[in-house]
């Protein structure tokens, strides 16, 4: 059993271990009830499932430059994927996308009243005034 | 390697159905979102199984390229998602600017009325037998020396009429400086 073989199949189960985690997204991400569980499942193969192939195809590559190119892959969507999802989860907070009911622990919302009760102390709200004068001195 | 090979398809092919399947249903627009973003790393994945079956190397710069769309399309998306109120991404027509445009003037005239009307009764409430059309400097004069008088009968209860007749009672002065010149 020559070196070649052994890294064959271990590439082998390496492709097979990616793609079950990108079946396993697919049927995540059309099961899971809301927003940010399907983005639980979705990023699985976005990250581990992306490097377990990638290992699979420079284990059966074999050769300098394309190794390095497809580290560069790996760099790119471990910077990329948590900033994606960063936009999506936000966006999805800000339009109300989040079931609250599912979620164990949600410290967004109270940091959101938090905020809002300290800036209504410090802030009195004089709006009105400042729209007459304004009015006025034109 | 062919077992492989077929296994690793028949899962991916599987996913990217799945994953379209809730891109097609997606209540939302970030539903979508993230399941193309599934269907973007299966083709990534496919790509990749496709050069490990047939040991290409020359394939690898598409692998590269797709990481980097994927992650364009998915941002963008959501950025718009997020920031975007109700009917404010529509492009308008050109007789609805044309419609806004009108109103926006409407309403400065109207203001502007308002605040003739304003200044002329105030000037009236000052000197009750002054004429209402008077020439463009006697009235400035007696706007002016009625605000003062104003102004120094209610100054705590109105500020900016204060501003307003000193503003008015300095113009007037440059005024006479030029005449007697």
């Amino acid at each position: 059993m020559s070196w070649d073989t052994v890294a064959d199949v271990v590439a082998s189960i390496c492709l097979i271990g990616g793609a079950l985690l990108a079946f396993a997204a697919g049927v995540g991400v059309l099961r899971f009830p809301d927003l940010l569980s399907r983005m639980h499942a979705g990023t699985k193969p976005q990250v581990l499932g992306l490097i377990l192939v990638l290992i699979g195809l420079s284990l059966r590559l074999r050769s300098g430059g394309a190794v390095w190119a497809l580290v560069l892959v790996a760099l790119f969507q471990m910077l990329t994927a948590p900033v994606a999802a960063h936009l999506v989860g936000r966006a999805g907070y800000r339009t109300g996308k989040v079931r609250r009911d599912l979620l164990v622990v949600d410290e967004l919302t109270d940091a959101q009243a938090r905020a809002a009760t300290r800036d209504d102390a410090d802030l009195p709200r004089n709006d009105a005034p400042e729209e007459t004068t304004d009015a006025e001195r034109r | 390697m062919t077992v492989v090979l077929l296994i690793c398809a028949a899962l991916l092919t599987v996913a990217g159905v799945l994953a379209l399947i809730r891109a097609e249903r997606g209540p939302s627009m970030l539903d979508r979102t993230v399941a193309l973003d599934i269907v973007v790393t299966v083709v990534v994945a496919a790509v990749a199984l496709y050069a490990a079956a047939e040991r290409r190397t020359d394939v690898v710069p598409i692998l590269v390229v797709l990481s980097l769309v994927g992650f364009v399309g998915s941002v963008t998306i959501s950025r718009f998602a997020s920031v975007e109120p109700e009917g404010e991404g529509r492009v308008r027509s050109r007789e609805e600017i044309a419609q806004e445009e009108a109103e926006r003037i409407r309403a400065e005239e109207e203001a502007e009325r308002a605040r003739r009307a304003r200044r002329a009764k105030e000037a009236e409430v000052a000197h009750p037998d002054a004429e209402p059309v008077a020439p463009v400097e006697a009235r400035r004069e007696e706007e002016s020396a009625g605000h003062a008088a104003d102004a120094q009968a209610s100054s705590a209860e109105v500020p900016h009429d204060d501003d307003r007749a000193e503003h008015d009672g300095t113009e007037h002065d440059r005024t006479d400086e030029g005449s007697t010149r």
